[in-house]
Parts: structure tokens; C-alpha cells; sequence
């Protein structure tokens, strides 16, 4: 088992005859990902990916001819949220976004939406989701993960992959590994991931991932404490951070004194979770 | 990126929110003029973009134009707060009755734009925030609706405001969401938003942030980034596509991904190091772009090692590694390197590093590379033998 992406999963890449939708797209395939059509507007009729899958103008189309149901978004930032709308119109009930760098009152926007719609957006600004021997669907390095039954959520990319191939070295094995992006304003949030693993028979444990800004870590360490039976090992990205400055990710910055790792850490601490004090120490901390 | 309290204030004028009479100027004999167009009395105040500036002396009063002039000289010679100031704004002194707080920001955890409100002005609404929640009134506005003419006279009667001045209260918010809208906004603030003598309302002081991610489509806009807002470093980081923060200490980092970045200095802070700076050198790197965050670390004072640290997913360790040895044969730098290449490629990339013929030390992990940069410093580092 895993959640949100699976053998059953067909995807569909919108975005898909850019340099990275391409490049990914095969990368993708090569996994073993069900890769059942493209969407890139006036490139319809096209196949790319050795001309196994083929390409459509609209996400309507594409969805009408191959079932997909799931999409993952390479469009470039300014027309990004409204490939994300395309696919919420076609029927689409999950949808990843890759693409950085989106306006935040755009994702304002696109989040009221999908949440009046119940369409399930993973991102933006983030890595995607990897299911370990069943479906890759982003630019997570799929040969660094290993089935088995630990899930993996985090707000980052390649300190992902780090914390993921730390797991494989040591033999635990992931269900399901979902970057839920670096954005200040993103589709899911921890909580919600959380939930799913927690549902999810064939985890048996969370790895959680966080870093400073905002106030999601907090409320995860809530939700753990309410709600989860499994147990969560958390690290939080960003103590040596100083304030007001943004490192790197939207998201990640301390404001008004708030959003800080130490907040995040004794909120995880206060609820029984472990928490690592360097990524190379989360292997030694689940049990 | 911060916008000046004048270009806010610009901002906040085309959308209708009073703002008092002044014009910015860059030398004392300007302030002068402006302060005898106006009439004294003048603030005289330094635009630099930091909070707290009144009480560090950035803002003075002026009774005559001669003053408006000597007090302009001085703030122009001045920092504050560490900061140069390269312009004064000079405006019409305010009879004020009551200071009260008006900003309008995203709340993350909400998703939604919300509108605050706080009879507690000119002081730091963190700060009331902590003392004293109740004080401050919220409106979370429905995007698809907007803000509605109820949610603004809710603010006004929940901030105690008299009711004759509801009416230009509403007004100065719908002009505030507006602003705020109209230019990708991450906050707007109006602090103090002021009642006078006259019982007018008036944006004694603004604040703008805008999203960066936004600025291509408001090229005006990008166009107001100053000197001052960015050290050369970091301005030249930007110009090159690189993620960077200065931190201050002698471990210099290069890391892909703004977590990993992160996490290595978090790492390094562990083993007892101080990280020199976070660095994110995005992903795909190309060699072009290693050399120019190499030049960037080493370009900053006080540095003595310098740490690698890639994860390669879509950045190829190959190309990383030419970009590596490229730079190192420019740059000749004096300091001992860590390098510590994992992921896609990762073989190959070892081998361009050991066949350059330069002296690198190399690490497996992130830890352990954290330990030899900070043990190399200590003077052990060398006796390990790991130069490749």
C-alpha cells in the first residue's frame, strides 16, 4: 500500500514537451511510472518519450481518450496556476505541482478553489511524490528510495532525497515519500499528510521533515498529539537560520519573531516525537 | 523586497489613502525647499529599511527650513541602525490625536489575505500581538468574494473607532486591499495610521513587501529595488540566479536545494563550525554557476574553509565537478575545500575530482563532511590523509 500514488495511478504531465517535463517524463517512465498522455496546448497529436505517450492540447481531451487520474504540473510559474485550474476542470482528483516560483496571491487563488472542489493539489515548489517500487511522479531520484513501511513528508527537495537515502542506506523502507513544497502557500499541508499515513495500513511510521516559517510543524505536532498512533521522527531544517531572511525557499523565513526551528522543535518534543538534531541522526531515531 | 516608507506611501496615494504632503529628497538644500514649499513644521525622515527607525534617531522634527536643512545634513551623513541613508523624506509635521495600527498581510496557515487592525499604533504589531492579542482586530478575506464593505466597518467598531470617522476608516481599507492586490503585496502596513487635530485620517508611515516571485509582472515595480536593501554580495547572488545569505562565520557553503542548504549549516553549527553563509545553488547547476557561487564565498572575509555539499537528483555530480575543478583553477583559493558529491553521476564526479589534480578532501555523508570541515580548521584535518 501507499498513499496518493500508486501502480494504479495514470498520469498524465502537463507541461510535457518543455526541457523539464520531457527530461522528467522519461525519468518517470523509465520507473515504471504509467505514464498515459501528455498535455502541452498546440502540440497536440504528438507522441513523445520514444512515442509511447501521447500528446493533447487540452487536459479534457487527454483525460476523455486515456482515464488519467492524477497530474503533475511542469508548466512554467506564469501560466502554472491555471494549468493547475485545467486539470481541476477536467475532473482530475489529485494533482502535483513541481514549477517555483508561483505568485502567492495566484496560489490564494487556486487553493480556495480546490478546496471548494475537493481536488487534492500536492505543492507547488515541491518534489513530488514517490510511492518506492510502484509510481514516481516528480523529480524525486527514484533509486534512492526502497519499498517498505515508513512514509516520509517534507517541505523541501534534495534534503528529501538526503533523509530518504539515509533510510535506504541503513534498509528501512518508505511507503510513500511526498515533498509537500517550500511555498508559503501550498495545497496540503502536514496535517493532511499525516492523516493519510496514519490511515494507511501498510505504514508504520512517519518521518517528518519541517523548516522554519509559518506554523505548520506546530500544528502537526497538535494533530500527533490528537490523532496519530504511529509513531513520527522529525527533523526541522533552519536552526542556524537568523531572522527576516529568506533561505532560499518562500516559505522559509523567520517573521515577527515567529516561525523559528526552536518553536518548531519544542513543539514536536512537547508531544513525544523525536526530534533529530542533523538529518544523519534520523535512522538511529525510529524505532 | 521591501519597498521605502516613500514608495509605499506613492503606492498607497494612487489608491486613494491620505498621505501627508512631502517629497523625498537626496540633499540638505532640497529638504530646505520642500520644507519652505510645505511651511514648517517638517519631519525630516530617514528612509531605510529597518523597523524601530524613530527611536534610533532617523526621524527628527523640524520648526524652521534652516533646521529642515541641518537635520537633513545630518541624517544624509548618518546611520541608523547600521544603515546608510541615501534619501530623506520631507513632509508636513502632523497634529496628531490618536496613532492606530492598519496592515493587511497573508496568513499562511489560513490561506487567505487577512486585514488587521489595533488602536495600539506606532508601536511593532508583533509586539502588541504578544502583549496584548485582543487589541487586534482580524477580517480574513474570502478570495473569491473580496473585501466586504462589512468586514471594514466591523474593524472600525471592533477597534473602538468614533463613528464619524467610519466612513473614511472603510475607505482607507478598501485603498489599503486594493494597494495590496494591485501590486503582489506579501504585507502593507499603515503604522500609525493617524487621527489629527482636525479629525482627519492620515498614513503617517507605510510599509510595503512585495512577492518576489510576482515581479515579472510588474516591471515598475522591480524597478524601485534600492541600494540598501541587499548587501553587494547578496545583490550580486541574485543577479546570478543564486539563493545566498551571509552569516558570518568561516565555513564557507555551497549546497543545491534551499533544505539541504539548511540543513548543512544546521549540521555544521552541531559539530561546533560556524557556517559563513547559506547558499543555495539551485538545481541542474551548471559548472558556470559553481564557479560563480565559488567566487561569491570566497569573495567574503574571513573564510578558511569551504564546504560542498550536492545531492544530485536532476544536478548531474559530473557537471558539478567540472564546475568545481573549472573554478578552482581560476580562483587558486588558499582555503582547504570539503566536497562531498552523492547522487546522479556521483562516480563520475569523483573521478573528475581525483583525476584535476587539486587538493580537495572528501566526505561520503553530510556529517561527515560537517566534521572535517570544522576538524581542518582545528588543525587535524590534514593528518586524516583524505585529500583526493
Amino acid at each position: 500500500m501507499a498513499i496518493l500514488v500508486d501502480r494504479n495511478t495514470r498520469l498524465l504531465v502537463q507541461g510535457i514537451t518543455g526541457h523539464e517535463g520531457e527530461f522528467h517524463c522519461r525519468q518517470m517512465v523509465a520507473y515504471g511510472t504509467q505514464i498515459v498522455a501528455g498535455v502541452t496546448p498546440g502540440k497536440g497529436g504528438q507522441c513523445v518519450c520514444a512515442g509511447q505517450v501521447p500528446v493533447f492540447d487540452t487536459v479534457e481531451d487527454a483525460v476523455t481518450a486515456t482515464g488519467a487520474n492524477a497530474s503533475i504540473v511542469y508548466v512554467p510559474a506564469p501560466s502554472a496556476p491555471d494549468a493547475i485550474l485545467e486539470a481541476a476542470d477536467a475532473g482530475i482528483p489529485l494533482i502535483v505541482c513541481v514549477t517555483e516560483g508561483i505568485p502567492i496571491h495566484d496560489m490564494i487563488r487556486v487553493c480556495a478553489r480546490l478546496a471548494r472542489e475537493g481536488v487534492r493539489l500536492i505543492g507547488p515548489n515541491c518534489p513530488g511524490v514517490l510511492s518506492p517500487g510502484q509510481a514516481n511522479v516528480g523529480i524525486i531520484p527514484g533509486r534512492v528510495g526502497m519499498p517498505g513501511l515508513v512514509g516520509v513528508v517534507s517541505r523541501s527537495g534534495t534534503l528529501t532525497y538526503e533523509v530518504i537515502h539515509a533510510l535506504t542506506r541503513r534498509g528501512i523502507g518508505q511507503s510513500t515519500c511526498v515533498g509537500i513544497g517550500g511555498d508559503p502557500v501550498i495545497g496540503t499541508t502536514f496535517v493532511e499528510v499525516l492523516e493519510m499515513f496514519e490511515r494507511d495500513p501498510l505504514t508504520e511510521g512517519v518521518v517528518l521533515i519541517g523548516e522554519i516559517g509559518g506554523g505548520d510543524e506546530e500544528r502537526a505536532a497538535q494533530f500527533i498529539a490528537e490523532r496519530m498512533t504511529k509513531p513520527v521522527t522529525a527533523f526541522v531544517a533552519g536552526r542556524a537560520a537568523p531572522p527576516d531572511k529568506r533561505m532560499g525557499h518562500a516559505g522559509a523565513i523567520i517573521e515577527g519573531g515567529s516561525g523559528g526551528a526552536a518553536e518548531k522543535v519544542a513543539a514536536f518534543e512537547a508531544v513525544g516525537v523525536q526530534v533529530a538534531a542533523h538529518p544523519g541522526q534520523i535512522p538511529d531515531l525510529i524505532v | 523586497m521591501k519597498l521605502h516608507e516613500y514608495q509605499s506611501k506613492s503606492i498607497f496615494a494612487l489608491h486613494g489613502i491620505p498621505v501627508p504632503p512631502g517629497r523625498v529628497v537626496t540633499a540638505p538644500g532640497e529638504a530646505r525647499r520642500v520644507a519652505e514649499d510645505l511651511g514648517a513644521p517638517v519631519a525630516v525622515k530617514a528612509q531605510v529599511l529597518v523597523g524601530g527607525r524613530g527611536k534610533a534617531g532617523g526621524i527628527q522634527l523640524a520648526g524652521t527650513p534652516d533646521e529642515a536643512e541641518k537635520v537633513a545634513a545630518a541624517l544624509l551623513k548618518a546611520e541608523v541602525k547600521g544603515l546608510p541613508v541615501h534619501h530623506v523624506l520631507v513632509e508636513a509635521a502632523a497634529d496628531i490625536r490618536q496613532e492606530m495600527y492598519l496592515g493587511i498581510a497573508v496568513d499562511r496557515n489560513l490561506r487567505r489575505v487577512t486585514v488587521m487592525a489595533s488602536t495600539e499604533g506606532g508601536v511593532e504589531i508583533e509586539q502588541v500581538a504578544r502583549d496584548n492579542p485582543q487589541a487586534i482586530k482580524r477580517a480574513v478575506i474570502d478570495p473569491s468574494l473580496g473585501l466586504g464593505s462589512d468586514q471594514a466597518l466591523t474593524l472600525a467598531r471592533g477597534i473602538g473607532l468614533a463613528d464619524d470617522l467610519y466612513a473614511a476608516f472603510s475607505d482607507i481599507v478598501r485603498g489599503l486591499h486594493e494597494a495590496f492586490l494591485a501590486c503582489d503585496g506579501l504585507l502593507a502596513e499603515i503604522n500609525p495610521l493617524v487621527v489629527t487635530g482636525a479629525g482627519d485620517l492620515v498614513a503617517l508611515d507605510g510599509k510595503v513587501v512585495l512577492d518576489d516571485n510576482a515581479l515579472f509582472r510588474h516591471p515598475a515595480l522591480a524597478q524601485m529595488r534600492g541600494a540598501g536593501e541587499e548587501t553587494p554580495a547578496e545583490r550580486r547572488a541574485r543577479e546570478a540566479g543564486l539563493s545566498y545569505v551571509y552569516l558570518g562565520g568561516d565555513i564557507g557553503c555551497m549546497v543545491n536545494g534551499a533544505g539541504l542548504a539548511m540543513a548543512t549549516i544546521d549540521t555544521i553549527s552541531f559539530f561546533g563550525g560556524a557556517p559563513a553563509n547559506f547558499l543555495d545553488v539551485g538545481g541542474g547547476a551548471r559548472a558556470e554557476r559553481v564557479e560563480q557561487a565559488l567566487r561569491l564565498i570566497l569573495g567574503e572575509r574571513g573564510i578558511r574553509v569551504v564546504l560542498i555539499n550536492i545531492f544530485g537528483g536532476i544536478t548531474r555530480c559530473d557537471e558539478v565537478a567540472r564546475g568545481i575543478v573549472a573554478a578552482l583553477r581560476t580562483l587558486e583559493p588558499s582555503v582547504p575545500m570539503v566536497v562531498r558529491l552523492v547522487g546522479t553521476n556521483e562516480k563520475q564526479g569523483r573521478a573528475i575530482l581525483d583525476a584535476s589534480g587539486q587538493r580537495l578532501i572528501v566526505a561520503d555523508t553530510l556529517v561527515e563532511a560537517a566534521q572535517k570541515a570544522v576538524s581542518v580548521m582545528q588543525g587535524d584535518g590534514v593528518a586524516n590523509g583524505d585529500f583526493g
